[in-house]
Parts: C-alpha cells; sequence; structure tokens
C-alpha cells in the first residue's frame, strides 16, 4: 500500500529532500525537470569539485614543476590540443565507434538467440555453455593477432570480431539466467492454459529476462570499447581506417604525449556516454515494473 | 442445489521422487457448484490435491473421474482453458503488464482477440471491483488488489471449477475478510464449483459447504465436515455460536491427528 501515496505528498518530499525523486507517473516533462533538479545534489556537486580541485592542481603542478609536454601536459594543453587535432581525431572517433557499435549489435543479437537456444534445450546449453566461457577467459590480447592474420584481406571486420568476442558473453550468460529464472507460478499457469513453448517464450520468458539482458548489454557496451581498442592497437592500421587506439600509438611514437591525452579523454567519454545511453535504455524499458528503474523516496 | 458429480478422486495418492508422501489414499467426491474447503497444517498434501486435480502433477496411484456435467469430460481434457481455473497462493502476476494484460492472458493464449478478450478482461475486473484499474501495473495495487486481479484472471474464462490455493494467505485480517465476501458473493451469482485450500479454520467454515481436514505425513483426509448454515453468510454468522461450534469441531479434528502423530513413532519419522 506504500505506493498509493498521493503524487501532491511526494512532489512535497522531493523539494525539501534532495536526493529523493518523484514516482514515475509523473508527465514525462515533469520527469525531465526532476531529472535535472536531481543534478543539483551532494551526489552530483561533490565529484564534480572534486574533479575540478583535481584538474587545478594538475595545472598549477606541472606549472610550478616546469613539466616538459612530453612528459605530463596539463590540462589545459590537452584541451587545446583536442580542438587543434579535431580534425585527426574526430575521424578516429568515428571508426572506433563504428568498431564497437557493431560488435555490440552483433554481440547483442547473438547472446539473445543462443540464449533462447539455451532455453529450449537443456541438452544444448550443456553441450556448448562451456565453450561460451572459454571465448571469455580468452585473453583478447593473445588471439587478436591471430584473427588479425585469418581477416588479414579485412581488417574491419577482424577488429569487429574481437570486439565482439568480448562483448558477447556476459549477454549471453545474462539472458540465459533471466530466461531461467520465471516465476514457477507463472509457469504452472501457462501450462494450465496450455499454452505453446512460442507462446511461453514471447509472454513469459522474455519479458522476464529483460533486466537480465539489458544488465549484460550496460556491460557489454563499455566491454565492446575495450575490445575495438585492443584490437587496434594488435592491428596498428593506419590510413583511412585510423581508429583511436592508433591515434595513440603514433603520438606516443613521435612524442605528441598531449595528443595522447586527448585521444585517450576522447575514449574515455565514449565510454561514459554508451553506459549512461544504456542505462538510460534500461530505465526506459523498466521504468513500469522493474525495482531497479523504479525510484522511490527514502 | 445441483447433485450432478463434478469429478470425484478415486483412491489417489502422490509420492515425490525424494519418497515423501504428499498425499496417501484420498477419496472425494465433489458436487457441482459445491463450496469445498481443504484445511491442514503445512505439508498435509492440501496444495497437491489441487496440482492434481489441475493436471500440473501427476498421480502416482488411482483416478480422477470426471462426472457427465463436468468442465472435463475426459482426463486428457484435464487442463481445458474454457473450465478450469487456479488462484495461486501469490497473486503470480506478471509484473511487466498492466492489469488489464494480466486478466487477458488466458483467453490471449487461448486464441482470442485481443478485442473481444479486452472486453471479457473488463467484465471480469468490474466483477471484482477493479473496474478503473486497468491500465495499472501490478506494483502499484496493495496485495488485496493484486489477489482481486488474480480471481479475476481466473473468472476470465468463466470457468466452471475454480482451484483456489490459500489465496488469501498472505492478506490481513481485514482485507481478508473483505475477500472472503466478495468470494461468497460471486460465488452465489456464478455458482462454479470451488475447491478452496487454506490453514485458516475459520475461514474454511464461514466460506464452505464442506471442510475437509487434512493431516500431514503422510497427507491424508482425517474428517469430512458439512457445513450446514444458509448463505447469505453474514458478518453476524461469522461470530456466531454454530460458526463457533464449526471451527472447534474442525479443530478438534486436527489436534487429535496432530496427536497421533506425535505419539506414534513410525508415522513421526517420516519426513
Amino acid at each position: 500500500m506504500s505506493d498509493d501515496r498521493p503524487t501532491a505528498l511526494t512532489n512535497r518530499t522531493a523539494l525539501t529532500l534532495p536526493g529523493s525523486t518523484p514516482l514515475p507517473q509523473s508527465s514525462a516533462l515533469g520527469g525531465w525537470v526532476m531529472h535535472l533538479r536531481r543534478l543539483a545534489t551532494p551526489e552530483v556537486i561533490a565529484p564534480v569539485v572534486v574533479g575540478i580541485l583535481f584538474l587545478m592542481l594538475w595545472e598549477g603542478f606541472v606549472r610550478v614543476a616546469q613539466m616538459p609536454t612530453y612528459l605530463l601536459p596539463g590540462p589545459l594543453l590537452v584541451l587545446q590540443t583536442l580542438i587543434q587535432d579535431w580534425p585527426i581525431l574526430w575521424p578516429s572517433l568515428l571508426v572506433t565507434l563504428k568498431i564497437t557499435i557493431v560488435a555490440f549489435i552483433t554481440a547483442a543479437v547473438l547472446g539473445l538467440l543462443i540464449a533462447i537456444l539455451f532455453t529450449q534445450s537443456k541438452w544444448i546449453e550443456r553441450s556448448f555453455f562451456p565453450y561460451a566461457v572459454i571465448l571469455q577467459t580468452t585473453p583478447i590480447v593473445a588471439i587478436a593477432p591471430l584473427i588479425i592474420i585469418w581477416l588479414r584481406n579485412n581488417t574491419f571486420a577482424a577488429m569487429i570480431v574481437c570486439a565482439w568476442i568480448v562483448a558477447f558473453f556476459p549477454i549471453l550468460s545474462n539472458t540465459t539466467l533471466g530466461l531461467n529464472s520465471v516465476d514457477r507460478n507463472l509457469l504452472d499457469l501457462f501450462k494450465l492454459y496450455r499454452a505453446n513453448r512460442w507462446q511461453t517464450l514471447i509472454y513469459l520468458r522474455l519479458p522476464a529476462a529483460m533486466p537480465y539482458f539489458l544488465g549484460g548489454l550496460r556491460i557489454s557496451g563499455g566491454l565492446a570499447l575495450i575490445g575495438a581498442v585492443v584490437a587496434e592497437f594488435v592491428a596498428g592500421t593506419g590510413g583511412q581506417k585510423a581508429g583511436l587506439a592508433y591515434q595513440i600509438l603514433m603520438a606516443s611514437y613521435n612524442l605528441q604525449i598531449p595528443r595522447m591525452f586527448a585521444a585517450l579523454f576522447l575514449i574515455t567519454v565514449l565510454g561514459v556516454l554508451i553506459f549512461i545511453t544504456l542505462s538510460m535504455i534500461s530505465d526506459l524499458l523498466l521504468r513500469h515494473w522493474h525495482e531497479s528503474a523504479i525510484r522511490r523516496d527514502i | 442445489m445441483n447433485d450432478s458429480i463434478t469429478f470425484s478422486l478415486n483412491h489417489i495418492s502422490k509420492v515425490f521422487a525424494n519418497g515423501t508422501v504428499a498425499l496417501q489414499d484420498m477419496h472425494l467426491t465433489v458436487h457441482a457448484s459445491q463450496f469445498i474447503s481443504l484445511v491442514g497444517p503445512s505439508g498435509c498434501g492440501k496444495s497437491t490435491v489441487l496440482r492434481l486435480v489441475a493436471g500440473l502433477s501427476a498421480l502416482s496411484t488411482g483416478r480422477i473421474e470426471w462426472g457427465l456435467d463436468s468442465p472435463t469430460p475426459s482426463p486428457h481434457r484435464a487442463q481445458n482453458p474454457q473450465n478450469l481455473a487456479f488462484v495461486f497462493q501469490e497473486s503470480a502476476l506478471m509484473p511487466w503488464a498492466t492489469v488489464l494484460d494480466n486478466v487477458c492472458l488466458p483467453l490471449k493464449l487461448s486464441g482470442l482477440s485481443r478485442r473481444s478478450a479486452q472486453i471479457a478482461a473488463q467484465e471480469a475486473l468490474h466483477l471484482v471491483g477493479l473496474a478503473g484499474w486497468d491500465r495499472h501495473y501490478p506494483r502499484e495495487l496493495s496485495g488485496g488488489m493484486k489477489m482481486r486481479v488474480s480471481i479475476a484472471r481466473a473468472l476470465v474464462t468463466q470457468p466452471s471449477l475454480l482451484l483456489m490455493d490459500e489465496p488469501f494467505g498472505a492478506l490481513d485480517e481485514i482485507t481478508r475478510s473483505k475477500l472472503n465476501n466478495d468470494l461468497l458473493d460471486l460465488w452465489q451469482q456464478k455458482r462454479w464449483t470451488v475447491l478452496f485450500v487454506t490453514h485458516n479454520i475459520y475461514e474454511a467454515v464461514y466460506l464452505s459447504q464442506r471442510v475437509i481436514v487434512m493431516a500431514p505425513r503422510p497427507g491424508r483426509v482425517i474428517a469430512d465436515v458439512t457445513i450446514d448454515a444458509p448463505y447469505p453468510r453474514t458478518e453476524a454468522f461469522r461470530t456466531s455460536e454454530i460458526c463457533n461450534q464449526y471451527c472447534r469441531e474442525v479443530s478438534a479434528h486436527l489436534s487429535e491427528a496432530m496427536q497421533r502423530d506425535r505419539i506414534d513413532p513410525s508415522l513421526s519419522s517420516v519426513g
């Protein structure tokens, strides 16, 4: 019954209690306003202040100690390089992003389909799951050169395969777990009403597995990026298809350390953006029913 | 009252794979439109009876014979969705679906068009007093309301046999007695056959025409008490001397069985 509290009261609590949030029934616009207001909380302000302090200390240290830029550039120089080298870095960013996205989508689709296959037959799961684990435990750095040799005519495909290998397992493993975590009473109910395999999958197993699948996606999004970066390092491809990792590699050869920092910064931002996007998708899809996406007052 | 037989349990028993005797040699004839409660402590096999009748679990020995007028003329139709409905202990709603979609589910599974399913579901929600709640999600409802949705989902197929497995066990006393009354009202309108499992003696006596008392280790029937009181039953009946007397009688059967259970070492060592 605790959920039945009137919205007016809830809103008032949200105003007086920073960090508290409205119930999700509120309109979409109201939700976004609340979302923005939520940013002005100690949880957000504190790390931002720490970050700014850190950057100031860094800049101050570099200036006072007169560090040579090839050892440690200050944040202002990095920012300047980022703007200056944007024509080089931006296409590279797109290349890395493309590898990451293609590998990630392939991992999501295949992970979901194979997990469904696993739950249709215990024997298929028993026979193949251990090999999926092996795929996960093999270090990507160790097999990336092999994959690149095998696919030497298509480096882009090779890098996608590398990123895919890293991103695939969390989705497969999470989704399999989800598809098998269905409420027993609901399974009985479907049996009672003579639901066929297909109906049980569509109306029961897939919705029940959704939070697990989305959790897998959140892990794999970052992993796909890491896989892409590792593959680029190993491949070391230049020219038109040079990704951010290649820029880092080249910058380090040429002692262009500010550019290295700028590229590194972009990779980090990319990773964070991927995570935020996937979290938002997850919250959007689960907002009506799953505990992870339901905001409550304390 | 209709005298035709809905089904009879012919010396049925159920032994689980681990050797536990969940139910031993149960014999019971259920007439159409009867309200029968199975009451007993946990482990007495009362839920097992429902699962066996619903076809969710296989008999070890014995047979279930369906009457001519029964919802299920042949054992193969024991899971016929049109005629038999099950209400689970927890409301067992799909948390990702709205109230309306939850109630629609049985019809959707049987291939009915979305439109007719929704009309029937609205009607069922109206019956249980939840008209206007169709677009809410289960988590927005209280325990009692969730159970009402669960009952609406059972009623949407217009069943003639309703199996209820401790439906109100997790609810507070006030909600429980409200739902008891509403269930009786509905039963008097619709006249389904009801098999109602509970561990609450008062609830069993208040609702039923017959109370089957069961005891554990092994699960078995120890008494069949007919509650001879007219319907509609009101709050006055709940506190009446007749009601109390029946409760004492059922209670006496239970404690007698438990006593024997404690003394007899061959029985108490099992399970």
